[in-house]
């Protein structure tokens, strides 16, 4: 009887939490059907679900347009550059909050999300000035600069709590056995704080790779990631709804594709602190 | 110093010095639209004669590329080579010497063969500033089968009393078949562009000759209820976000039975995308009898920023893009009816040009507009669907987020002019013009 | 363990993070500040020169201020609420007992790995457009008129997307909380025959506080600087319907070129955002203490 209860909850759990989550991913979904069909079909009515003429003409057409591979590699050395550059700087700073607070370490902390807060879109033209004059335009090495800049006070903060958990005397123990400062974060720390560091890498790319006011507004050729390699897809003349499907998910496969796979690494991370 | 240095790279543009030196690389800032997508298409022609040039391009949507390129030569940031402009910026940026001068072009390229109308709105004291890709007008496109069912002809040129009969008769909502369609997104080169244009041809203007915005006037107010009525009653759903695009797209799925715009469409909703191909018929933009139409005047042409350091190399880019070669070549591509129209006067002599259905209709439209005089009464301004001033980017589209609110439903006219007025009264005096 | 010695290191190693977002704030800033008192348009280099605060009384006096302030205000708190709220039913959801967790968690998360260009650029084309879009296709299947999501709700379409966007993240935090209480606790409320309802307000909820601080915190940093999903959709208007603060800045940036009233702009931008810092740390700040 009792049994028999749980099953049919169970089963009504099932269906319902599947329908809530089919309907948020069926934008994606209609995304990477569309991008199979023809022009004319991506806009017919009513709306062709499967049966439609799949076709990889617009994956073709989009790659004879724009030579994807350049922008996809843009991408990802901008992305995981940029986090990279953040986690040697932040970790050593997020350890000394967690280990050696201060008075106002939280005002401190608060302060450095609050620059975060400052629209882009004020600061461009200064930005843009300085980026021309240092002749950072159109270089990886700029954006990767920008974007470790952008993310540092999420990074800073992400380490902090899962530093924060670490009890203490663990390090304290480490300095009986002589270990010095440096060998204490690389072989003590570090081990302890592999699933959080893992975290805060998966959040930062995720975050770099989908940054679009930078990417788009000091990149021309060189350094253009795929945000760009969008943006020429975004309102072409003619039909456009396949292309621009196609474009969209070649956009966002990569990235889709590594958080599918990362996802219990992400979540796992993803507290901020908040859970104990 | 500098004239010799530019008679140098004048020299290497046409060819014979520079053959020796390495592999240059330029970059191209572009548009997406259909032409320059198919000129990237012919790249292997360029390449062929210019092995020693190669081009990276940068495509982008409109008004992205228009804030990308605009930053980069009001800061001489340096990185386009050849950017993509209108007839808009090419006289301001032309004033401000950030462009390079292309009179030194070769003799082949035949600079007296472009349209005189086209030529004109990119020349600044004397020198040309940007080479014309494709010149464009606006004109009306309707569905000749639903004309037909409906009774009526359409007459070559029309009158805006006519067209609201057209729109009347061919609207069927039921089956989602709308008798006009008309831009309805903001943007200083979106709904802004076709209502300057219209409000010409009801007599209406911009400014007077002391600057003085002129919103207030009935002119204005009859332009706007006559393009709202329209809209409202025979347009599609959703029309305050539909600009060039949007219209297409429905045009050529058969939802519109007429479409107001620029004359390039032709070419699409006669293309292979479209499902009402055969059915088409052009005339001239719409008029009230006072002696204007409402038709503007665009060309998308090439130009050389200052700022880049290969203008040798640019030039002779530009030139292979926008000769008559280029046009050959489009033709024995993908045929005369997808050549760049608009631009020489060399192409609507050519007896095979002439058989393309929207031909004679896209060079009347061209030679009915004028630039340095676009409206019944006298302005201080040039350009047709648009004032050449640098403030009228910002206007036009704050203009057009009134009007596009008025077409939403949010605003009437009246509210949407009066706030047009004021704002641009602030502006012009904040700027200067009205003392 | 805070010897001096250590303190001093701690410093240190605090040093490089400080200085350089010290950097990345204060030269912007600086710059910023000195351009908006400058008369500064892109397209006339020409004209230059101090021109006191024009720039300030030039932006504030833009009609569309006040509801750029307000629609800001309205898709930041839109975007919270709606996300909070369904971030905790959903994550209620996928907490019991059910086949398929781990692909349903799969399928809630993916909205967040897409960048904010294509999100808007898919609902803006193929869902919301009121002749091609879905909707308007659901629409005329139910006998209904097409909905034109972007002209007559302009605001409020974008809030949708953008709560797309964040939803899976609000999701995700809130169930790792609700993973994390324990079910001794739930039982024993059960026994007590406490309703479910009760059981979610004075168990549940008070567990998931912390949680919920974090992601208004979070996504309030980066809600104040949505831009590019209204550049995408609407474009600011119809009329300024949804223009919000940095999109205002935008336009006078990039539409107007005046680099002056922009960098004024951006300078209110700041102050506003440091008006929300200081109250985002007095009102929910402490939480974040443990």
């Amino acid at each position: 009887m009792a049994r028999a209860v749980t099953t049919r909850r169970k089963i009504i759990n099932t269906v319902a939490a599947w329908s809530v989550a089919l309907i948020l991913f069926f934008p994606i979904l209609w995304t990477i059907l569309t991008s199979f069909k023809p022009e004319a079909q991506a806009v017919s009515s009513p709306p062709v679900f499967l049966a439609f003429d799949w076709t990889l003409q617009n994956y073709i057409d989009v790659n004879e347009q724009r030579n994807y591979l350049k922008f996809f590699w843009n991408s990802v050395i901008i992305a995981v550059g940029s986090t990279l550059l953040g986690l040697v700087i932040a970790i050593p700073a997020a350890w000394s909050m967690a280990f050696v607070p201060g008075k106002r370490t939280k005002d401190l902390l608060m302060w450095m999300l609050s620059t975060k807060m400052m629209p882009a879109v004020g600061v461009l033209v200064p930005i843009y000035l300085i980026f021309k004059s240092l002749g950072l335009l159109d270089t990886r090495v700029g954006l990767v600069v920008v974007l470790t800049l952008m993310n540092l006070p999420i990074i800073v903060w992400m380490l902090y709590t899962y530093f924060k958990e670490i009890p203490g005397e663990i390090l304290e123990a480490a300095r009986m056995d002589g270990a010095n400062l440096r060998a204490e974060i690389l072989y003590v720390l570090t081990p302890m704080a592999v699933p959080g560091i893992a975290s805060t890498v998966l959040l930062n790319i995720i975050l770099a790779w989908n940054e679009s006011f930078w990417t788009l507004n000091l990149t021309v050729t060189d350094a253009a990631p795929l945000t760009k390699f969008i943006s020429s897809f975004s309102s072409p003349q003619g039909l456009f709804y396949a292309k621009l499907s196609a474009a969209s998910t070649m956009a966002i496969a990569p990235i889709l594709i590594m958080g599918w796979f990362s996802q219990k690494q992400l979540v796992r991370g993803l507290t901020f602190g908040a859970v104990k | 110093m500098t004239l010799t240095i530019r008679a140098l790279l004048g020299a290497c543009a046409v060819g014979a010095l520079c053959s020796a030196a390495v592999a240059e690389t330029i970059t191209v800032a572009t548009v997406n639209n259909g032409d320059m997508i198919r000129m990237q298409g012919l790249m292997a022609d360029f390449n062929a004669k210019h092995p020693d040039i190669q081009v990276e391009w940068v495509t982008l949507e409109e008004n992205a590329l228009r804030q990308n390129v605009t930053t980069d030569i009001a800061t001489s940031g340096g990185q386009y080579d050849v950017m993509t402009i209108g007839t808009y910026e090419v006289p301001i940026w032309g004033k401000q010497g950030w462009l390079v001068s292309l009179n030194d072009l070769p003799a082949e390229y035949d600079i007296d063969d472009i349209l005189p109308a086209i030529r004109g709105g990119l020349t600044v004291d004397g020198n040309l500033m940007a080479a014309p890709f494709y010149g464009e007008s606006s004109m009306v496109m309707y569905r000749r089968d639903l004309m037909e069912a409906a009774g009526l002809t359409m007459s070559d040129a029309p009158t805006w009393t006519e067209i609201e009969a057209a729109a009347a008769a061919m609207t069927d909502k039921s089956k989602e078949q709308y008798g006009i369609c008309l831009r309805g997104k903001a943007g200083w080169g979106e709904n802004m562009a076709f209502l300057t244009a219209m409000s010409n041809s009801f007599g209406a203007r911009w400014f007077d000759e002391k600057w003085v915005p002129q919103f207030d006037s009935a002119q204005w107010n009859a332009t706007l209820t006559t393009y709202l009525k329209l809209m409202n009653e025979y347009g599609p759903p959703g029309a305050s976000s539909n600009g060039f695009n949007e219209n297409l797209t429905l045009f050529q799925q058969g939802k519109c039975g007429m479409w107001i715009d620029a004359t390039v469409a032709a070419s699409f909703v006669t293309g292979k995308d479209s499902t009402v191909a055969d059915k088409v018929g052009f005339a001239l933009a719409p008029d009230n009898g006072l002696g204007k139409r409402g038709n503007w005047l665009w060309a998308w042409s090439l130009a050389i920023p200052s700022s880049s350091q290969k203008q040798a190399a640019a030039k002779t880019f530009i030139d292979w893009a926008t000769n008559k070669d280029y046009l050959a070549l489009v033709a024995a591509n993908e045929g005369w009816a997808n050549v760049p129209p608009g631009t020489r006067t060399s192409l609507y002599e050519n007896p095979e040009y002439a058989s393309v259905p929207f031909a004679k209709m896209t060079l009347d439209s061209i030679n009915s507009a004028d630039p340095t005089k676009p409206t019944v009464d006298p302005v201080p301004y040039v350009g047709v669907q648009f004032v050449a001033i640098p403030e009228f980017q910002g206007l036009g589209t704050a203009v057009g987020q009134e009007f596009s609110a008025a077409l939403a439903g949010q605003k009437t006219a009246e509210e949407a002019l009066a706030a047009a007025q004021a704002l641009v009264t602030d502006e012009m005096t904040a700027a200067g013009y009205i003392q | 363990m805070s010897t001096q010695s250590s303190r001093a290191t701690a410093r240190l190693m605090l040093s490089p993070t400080v200085i350089l977002l010290l950097i990345w704030m204060i030269v912007p800033l600086a710059l910023t500040l000195w351009f908006s008192t400058q008369r500064y348009n892109l397209l006339y280099p020409d004209r230059q020169g101090f021109n006191d605060f024009a720039n300030y009384t030039r932006f504030i006096a833009t009609p569309a201020f006040t509801a750029a302030i307000i629609n800001t205000l309205v898709l930041v708190l839109g975007v919270l609420v709606i996300t909070v709220v369904l971030g905790i039913l959903i994550a209620l959801l996928i907490d019991q007992p059910l086949w398929g967790q781990g692909p349903v968690r799969i399928l809630v998360i993916s909205p967040f790995f897409i960048m904010p260009p294509v999100a808007a650029l898919i609902w803006k084309n193929m869902f919301m457009n009121p002749t091609n879009g879905l909707f308007a296709e659901a629409a005329k299947y139910l006998g209904l008129p097409p909905f034109d999501f972007l002209g007559a709700a302009p605001l409020a379409s974008i809030i949708l997307i953008v709560a797309w966007q964040w939803l899976p993240f609000a999701t995700l935090i809130l169930l790792t909380a609700l993973q994390s209480l324990s079910s001794e606790e739930l039982e024993a409320a059960e026994m007590d025959g406490a309703p479910p309802v009760k059981r979610f307000w004075y168990i549940m909820l008070p567990h998931l506080a912390r949680s919920i601080t974090v992601v208004v915190l979070i996504q309030t940093i980066f809600l104040m600087g949505i831009f590019g999903e209204i550049l995408v959709t609407t474009n600011g208007g119809p009329g300024s319907a949804s223009t919000t603060l940095p999109f205002l800045i935008y336009k006078e940036a990039l539409l107007d070129f005046d680099a002056g009233t922009a960098a004024a702009g951006g300078v209110v931008a700041v102050i506003i955002a440091n008006i929300v810092a200081i109250f985002l740390m007095r009102a929910i700040g402490k939480n974040l203490d443990a």
